[in-house]
């Protein structure tokens, strides 16, 4: 009995690692708006949620299968809804069940795994019957297989005999177990029997024909003798209390799996109404593979950003197919790096199968995301903030490999722009000419110019607007860099104009 | 040659084994010796086979040939585990012994003369196979192939096996039903936990988690067993009564030298595992050259073994001596400053000479020991504030009973002696013992902050023990061999504070030569 909903055909390891640069891809991508908006309030999906958009699937039939179920999710909502909170029940249920006085008695086990099971087969039927009424309107291979399983293994003469057995342990015929004699001629080697006769009493025993072998009666007061019968009967009860606890425990292991696969699902509903409330466009992705650097987007907005305006966000639009650098220039404030931040985001989110912020979107997976942000809480001295980002860097290449994808958000910009400029080119036509994408915002004038007339095939420029009145569009176009990022502007507003002024740098 | 003891050469009766350290234990830290030594073997009772240094050189090569033996990897191994099985034997003889239930009781014995039986001939076995050339071990060999074909052995073994194949060929059905209590044969009632198993295997899920209780397997049993067993017996009574029968025959299984090289071998056993602790700190140990025939004595990197012992355990460096005695040199004069290891230096000596001559390892790449006939030690005490006699008196009286007793064989170690009196009398009385010492032609070694004693004739060594130059405050614990000048320390006292000659004219004259 496997869910399969997240991938074909394995189950998910939950427990594997995060990729290195978690933190920094959440914090730096804003991720944690997304993650609440997929929540809704549900505390199981969060972590769900995190874990597999930053698994990111690297083949492209693992991302069709996923956008397929989440098809389904998201046309029979209400039915995916009542899975998800059956499963959660049974889980729940389960962990309210407790081990009576943690007695480690194999009668209390027994007793408990007997009752976790019939709860555990309440909700199975349940589930069955779900599959029996609407498991033909899922469309999607993963729904498909999941609610034939349904039907296929727990039919009628199955759980006949999972209540035939949840029976038998009651012993109430007796108990019969064989065993050999082991070291000290102690019994060892006990197996417990299927005995299933029907309750005796002195009247049954009266008319029945004598038993065979050696029999003992205890005297209804001897204690300790009946202490140590029970003591032998508690070999062959934890038998089965053993048998039944890691069924119970493998059923749990069946119910979490299916939660906990669900729980992203039932996310991405969510999220799904909250932008489309919004009437933010959402659409499914075209991924293609690495190799051929794909990037076609249109009406790509940052879905972070868009859970926190009122008002709908800009789009904007990207055609860098065949090229390895954008590199992004312009005016403060002019929505550069919320643009960096929805293409690292929409990366993501196709890489696991979700929907995109986007009219349009079809690019290529890359084989990692990286993040290389300016950090704004160091408080150091230039020198020392340079150093810090040269040694982030320097980690940050032991993971880079051909087909990652890089995000550089102002970096080396913690120098004069001859130096910074000066690294950056040298890093960046590193990385390119490895394999490596770099998306790259920057100050970084001789920087940008040089890859402009140099490199020019090999790059798509984009600049933040500005209008003449000074005014931000949040639209970024194609266009050559240009020797000012407006910087002056915003210190004017924040400064007044006579202090800016005053503290204009002469090559400006 | 026949077999008589692994640890005593050509001596078919064991020795009378002393039941208390002897007096010059304490002072060489031999004590503690033995305490690391045999902790964790106190049941074999080996401190006795500690206090019987040998006095002759052939009973010193019989041990070292069986120590070398040992020393092969597969040897020990060999041993270790035979060792182990007796104890387990042992244990389990110790506690079957007190059971209630006669067919309990019996079946115990079973088991225990089988482990017995497996642990002899594996041992027989594995000393066939290997490459031995000690004397003892060897004879071992011999004793141990013709006690496997002994017929009271052989008959043994084929009891074991009768009885143990019939008694596991047993299986029985217990019915529990209330207050009743079956026990018949199995018709054929299949495993309700295997169908369990695979009515839920198509929800199996990664490896399961186990719930199973640990049911003791102890000894004894309660009524309720004692009465399954009993109708088991009455179902197969057959079986049953041919237990009873190889109980009464088997009940004493062990050989007596069996037992007795068990214990013996042990010595070995604990030294090598001890030694093994020195030389994994990189602490060589070595096999002495003992003689009776001459006095010459030497060490090349000794050490103390018991001080080593607890610096090793704190990860700290241990610091090796050398020292010799050659032609008529007696006596080590050992001065120098306080804490520098003179003392340790002391009980290095006594120690290398009492394990060499209980034909051990000593600590050291090389050494050369003679076999004493006593050991005398004289250190210093606390005083006694009841006692009715003054220090120095006492310092008197004990070492005129050394010398009493002491002969040209003996080993004589005086740790500060007149420590408690003014230095003339201390050097009137040093030199008065050393003659005498002299004069007995013994092995000595006198610890002393009187110079002069060093000098006092040709027969005696000046060790002095050294501080490192650079840093006063760092001690080296090293001796050397030089004359006892006194100046060593303080020349490097004076350079630390630019206070020698050169220092002083070169600071006096401005840095100007």
């Amino acid at each position: 009995m496997k869910t399969f909903l997240l991938y074909r055909d394995q189950d998910v390891d939950w427990e594997q690692p995060l990729p290195a640069n978690a933190n920094d891809l959440v914090a730096d991508l804003g991720l944690a708006a997304l993650f609440q908006a997929m929540a809704a309030g549900d505390k199981i999906i969060t972590p769900i949620a995190t874990k597999v958009i930053l698994w990111s699937l690297a083949d492209v039939n693992g991302i069709l299968y996923r956008q397929a179920v989440l098809r389904d999710c998201l046309a029979q909502r209400d039915i995916v809804r009542d899975i998800y909170k059956l499963a959660g029940e049974a889980i729940e249920n389960e962990s309210r069940n407790f081990w009576g006085i943690r007695t480690r008695q194999a009668g209390s086990i027994l007793r408990r795994a007997r009752d976790v099971l019939l709860m555990f087969f309440e909700i199975l039927r349940k589930l069955r019957g779900i599959a029996d009424q609407h498991g033909s309107v899922f469309e999607s291979e993963g729904f498909s297989r999941f609610f034939a399983m349904l039907r296929d293994e727990l039919d009628d003469a199955y759980l006949n005999e999972v209540y035939r057995q949840l029976r038998a342990v009651e012993f109430r015929g007796g108990m019969l177990m064989t065993a050999r004699l082991g070291q000290g001629n102690h019994g060892s080697d006990y197996v417990l029997r299927d005995f299933d006769r029907p309750p005796q009493n002195w009247f049954t025993r009266l008319f029945a024909p004598r038993e065979p072998g050696f029999t003992f009666e205890l005297h209804p007061r001897d204690e300790s003798g009946a202490r140590a019968l029970s003591e032998l009967g508690d070999r062959g009860v934890n038998l089965v209390a053993d048998a039944l606890a890691q069924s119970a425990d493998h059923i749990l292991a069946f119910f979490h799996a299916l939660r906990d696969e669900l729980a992203f699902y039932v996310g991405c509903i969510s999220l799904h109404e909250r932008l489309s409330a919004k009437e933010e466009p959402l659409c499914f992705p075209v991924p293609q593979a690495v190799d051929a650097r794909i990037y076609r987007v249109c009406g790509l907005y940052d879905p972070s950003l868009a859970l926190s305006l009122p008002q709908r966000v800009v789009g904007n639009e990207a055609y860098a197919t065949g090229k390895m650098m954008i590199i992004i220039t312009g005016a403060n404030q002019g929505g550069k790096s919320t643009f960096l931040r929805s293409v690292g985001t929409a990366q993501l989110m196709m890489a696991c199968g979700m929907f995109v912020p986007a009219d349009t979107f079809n690019a290529s997976l890359c084989n990692g995301l990286f993040t290389h942000y300016k950090r704004e809480e160091d408080a150091e001295m230039e020198s020392g903030k340079f150093d810090e980002e040269l040694r982030r860097m320097n980690a940050l290449a032991g993971h880079l490999a051909p087909g990652t994808l890089l995000l550089l958000n102002e970096s080396f910009a913690a120098t004069n722009d001859r130096e910074g400029s000066e690294i950056a080119r040298q890093i960046v036509e590193a990385l390119v000419d490895s394999g490596v994408r770099v998306a790259f915002v920057t100050h970084l004038y001789e920087f940008a110019h040089r890859v402009w007339t140099e490199r020019p095939g090999e790059a798509l420029f984009l600049r933040a607007d500005r209008r003449e009145d000074g005014q931000r569009t949040f639209r970024l176009r194609e266009g050559e860099p240009l020797p000012t990022s407006y910087g002056e502007d915003i210190y004017r507003r924040v400064f007044g104009a006579e202090l800016a002024r005053s503290s204009l740098r002469p090559n400006t | 040659m026949s077999f008589c003891s692994i640890l005593f050469l050509g001596e078919d009766t064991p020795r009378a084994e002393a039941s208390e350290d002897p007096a010059f234990f304490e002072d060489l830290n031999l004590d503690q010796v033995a305490d690391a030594l045999l902790a964790g073997r106190e049941t074999y009772n080996l401190r006795p086979f500690f206090r019987m240094p040998l006095q002759d050189v052939d009973s010193v090569a019989y041990r070292h040939e069986v120590f070398r033996d040992l020393e092969q990897g597969p040897v020990f191994e060999a041993i270790a585990t035979f060792s182990e099985s007796m104890r387990i034997i042992r244990d389990a003889l110790d506690a079957i012994a007190k059971l209630y239930y006669p067919h309990e009781r019996e079946r115990w014995i079973v088991d225990a003369s089988s482990r017995y039986c497996e642990a002899v001939t594996t041992l027989s076995n594995e000393l066939n196979r290997l490459p031995l050339a000690s004397r003892g071990l060897l004879a071992l060999r011999g004793f141990l192939t013709d006690y496997q074909g002994s017929s009271g052995f052989r008959g043994l073994v084929a009891d074991i096996d009768q009885i143990r194949e019939k008694l596991a060929a047993i299986t029985y059905a217990v019915l529990i039903d209330g207050n009743r209590l079956t026990v018949r044969d199995l018709e054929g009632e299949g495993d309700l936990v295997a169908a369990i198993h695979e009515t839920f295997a198509r929800f199996r899920y990664g490896a399961p988690k186990s719930y199973l209780l640990k049911f003791s397997n102890r000894l004894g049993m309660n009524g309720i067993e004692a009465k399954v067993l009993e109708f088991v017996a009455r179902l197969h009574p057959d079986v049953f009564s041919e237990l009873d029968r190889f109980a009464e025959q088997h009940s004493e299984f062990i050989h007596p030298l069996v037992r007795q090289f068990n214990r013996e071998v042990q010595f070995y056993l604990a030294y090598i595992e001890y030694a093994r602790i020195f030389e994994a700190a990189g602490l060589p140990m070595c096999y002495p050259d003992v003689r009776t025939d001459d006095k010459a004595v030497h060490a090349d990197d000794a050490f103390d073994v018991a001080l080593a012992r607890r610096l090793v355990e704190a990860d700290e460096d241990v610091v090796c001596n050398s020292f010799e005695l050659r032609g008529s040199e007696r006596v080590f004069v050992v001065s120098g400053p306080n804490q520098g290891g003179k003392t340790t230096f002391a009980r290095t000596f006594g120690q290398m000479h009492y394990l060499a001559a209980l034909g051990c390892q000593v600590a050291g790449r090389a050494a050369t020991a003679h076999l004493f006939d006593a050991i005398f030690t004289h250190f210093e005490r606390q005083e006694d504030p009841l006692a009715l006699r003054g220090k120095l008196e006492d310092d008197v009286i004990r070492i005129h009973d050394i010398l009493e007793q002491a002969t040209s064989n003996s080993i004589i170690i005086l740790n500060e002696i007149f420590a408690s009196s003014t230095a003339r009398d201390a050097s009137v009385l040093g030199h008065r013992v050393l003659d005498r010492i002299l004069d007995l032609d013994a092995l000595c070694v006198c610890v002393t902050f009187i110079d002069e004693l060093s000098t006092l004739s040709e027969k005696t060594v000046s060790m002095v023990s050294l501080v490192n130059p650079a840093n006063l405050d760092v001690r080296t614990y090293k001796l050397v061999r030089r004359p006892a000048d006194g100046l060593a320390y303080a020349v490097s006292l004076a350079e630390k504070y630019s206070l020698t000659y050169g220092q002083l004219r070169t600071r006096l004259s401005g840095g100007r030569e």
